[in-house]
């Protein structure tokens, strides 16, 4: 995680801005941006609403053009890497198809990249245990809970092997304790995996448990005002978050945000 | 059982009851000053009783009793061979059919058109104001033109009576496809476009299984309007058969006890296919994992 040499950057954004038409005038969703994220980092973004950092993930995975600068992901222009299917997205809601069994749901983007009937069913098998949804494939969406069904639709991103997960407040909606669960499940399963991870979050703690480095953003415009490497340790139970280092960087984190709202 | 007899069939048998009540009223009401005139003009004393029951009993009432239309029902339909002009399940028959010729080629119009509609620019804005525009013609004037037109091109019998359920059935299809077919959330799109999706497959792994819902909702409405298409292009063409025949020769011959038994057997059959619609639909949205 440490690994600096050039050929391992995944994301690279230099000088990023997005501006929004609206309505009500210009709003600048992202200002001069520069980021770089290496293979294999799990990196969370957080800020309050309107910082821009939903949007940046989104202009990763080319579901939004850039206005100005430059980004480029496995060294490719966003939408090369799209066409490439380099990154798997978990969005806030699973977003699972209603009239598919979980199964099939994992299945989908599989079915879309046509990859053989017995290939697919491998890949949900191995990516069904791998969330510890054993059992539940032939169950529909609704017969699951919230936390469960989330957990599906990470499979799903996960099925296609991307070595890059982007994850837009995946567990925003769920309670404290799924949440705590599901945030030690997808440690574990980034260690097993080694993918790199984009991790949208405005739950401070979330954020630095789960990261290597954390991104601070702040709205009106949407920008970085920290980045921050954390060193805890790669082994991380629940309760390092008790840590006199966990809540040093929590703190650094907070001292960040309201950075970013001193302005205002 | 008890529950389904508590909740389903109480209810409707209340209603049935209901407008049994207030028919009976209207049948009274309504054939009485007739009635009246006959015993003035016989000068025979009557009694209220007896005016009931006579008012009742006419050939032609203004309005018939419920009773007398089940009894023609009765007639029309058990009492008579099927193959016979005069029974009503042989006119039904030709109405059902060119109903559900009807519905059928309308459905299949509606959504070729929705799919049209949503997958091509250019169509939406050129094709859907026609398509609104086609149900501002009432139906009444256009159906024997269609009738005529094609009877020119050597079309006749069951087809241009089918056109004109068509006609009138294709329109829900397409709007309710329409909408069906956009209704996807923004996030499945957003998802499919994750995945480097081909239009094919964003059709149909996402549009198409969407619309589902949106699709039975508007057959329910075209398959009742297909069977007022298949009676209304009856109507104008002198045709022989049909509910919308005996419906014609019924006002011809003032028989209003049968417009009445085939008023009744028309309604009788829209529920019916409505709910046969119901049932497909239940089926489907089954097989699609809606929970029950």
């Amino acid at each position: 995680m440490t690994k600096s040499s050039s050929s391992n950057t995944v994301i690279k954004a230099e000088k990023l801005n997005l501006d929004f038409d609206t309505n009500d005038g210009i709003v600048h969703a992202l200002r001069d941006l520069d980021l770089e994220i290496e293979a294999g980092e799990f990196v969370s973004f957080i800020g309050p609403s309107g910082c821009g950092k939903t949007t940046f993930l989104r202009v990763i995975a080319d579901l939004e053009t850039p206005t100005a600068g430059s980004i480029a992901v496995n060294g490719q222009a966003p939408e090369q890497a799209r066409l490439a299917r380099a990154y798997g997205y978990v969005f806030q809601a699973p977003a699972l198809l209603s009239w598919r069994t979980i199964a099939r749901n994992i299945s989908l983007p599989l079915e879309i990249m046509g990859l053989s009937r017995a290939e697919q069913q491998e890949r949900v098998e191995r990516t069904i245990n791998l969330v510890g949804l054993d059992g539940f494939g032939k169950k529909f969406p609704w017969q699951l809970s919230g936390g469960m069904q989330q957990r599906a639709s990470i499979a799903r991103a996960l099925a296609f092997d991307a070595d890059l997960l982007l994850m837009d407040e995946p567990f925003g909606a769920l309670d404290e304790i799924v949440r705590d669960h599901l945030n030690e499940q997808l440690l574990q399963l980034w260690k097993k995996t080694g993918k790199t991870i984009c991790f949208v979050t405005h739950s401070i703690p979330e954020a630095v448990y789960l990261s290597t480095k954390i991104v601070v953003m702040s709205p009106r415009p949407g920008r970085i005002t920290d980045v921050i490497t954390s060193d805890l340790p790669d082994d991380r139970p629940l309760d390092i978050r008790e840590t006199p280092k966990f809540l040093e960087i929590a703190q650094r984190v907070r001292e960040g945000l309201r950075e970013g709202h001193a302005d205002e | 059982m008890t529950e389904t007899l508590k909740h389903k069939v109480l209810p409707i048998l209340t209603i049935v009851a209901a407008i049994g009540v207030i028919w009976y009223g209207f049948t009274v009401y309504l054939n009485a000053p007739w009635q009246i005139d006959q015993y003035e003009k016989s000068a025979t004393e009557w009694s209220m009783n007896e005016l009931v029951r006579d008012t009742m009993a006419h050939d032609r009432p203004v309005l018939p009793a419920p009773h007398q239309v089940v009894v023609e029902i009765w007639k029309t339909t058990v009492q008579k061979k099927i193959t016979s002009k005069r029974s009503l399940i042989y006119h039904s028959w030709i109405t059902l059919s060119s109903t559900l010729l009807g519905f059928v080629m309308g459905t299949f119009t509606g959504m070729m058109l929705a799919i049209f509609i949503v997958e091509n620019r250019a169509m939406d804005k050129s094709l859907m104001p026609w398509i609104i525009t086609s149900q501002t013609i009432p139906i009444l004037a256009i159906a024997p033109m269609i009738i005529v037109v094609l009877n020119a091109v050597g079309l006749s019998g069951l087809l241009p009576k089918a056109l004109i359920s068509t006609y009138l059935s294709f329109f829900p299809i397409a709007v309710g496809m329409v909408k069906g077919l956009r209704s996807p959330d923004p996030m499945l799109i957003d998802l499919m476009r994750t995945y480097n999706t081909s239009r094919w497959h964003l059709f149909f792994a996402l549009r198409l299984p969407s619309s589902v819902p949106y699709l039975f909702t508007s057959m329910k409405i075209a398959i009742a309007i297909s069977l007022v298409g298949a009676i209304v292009g009856e109507l104008p063409t002198g045709a022989v058969a049909g509910l919308g025949a005996r419906l014609l020769s019924g006002s011809y011959y003032g028989q209003t006890i049968q417009i009445w038994s085939a008023l009744l057997t028309a309604a009788t059959l829209a529920a019916l296919l409505v709910i046969a619609v119901n049932i497909a639909a239940q089926i489907t949205q089954r097989m699609m994992g809606v929970p029950k």
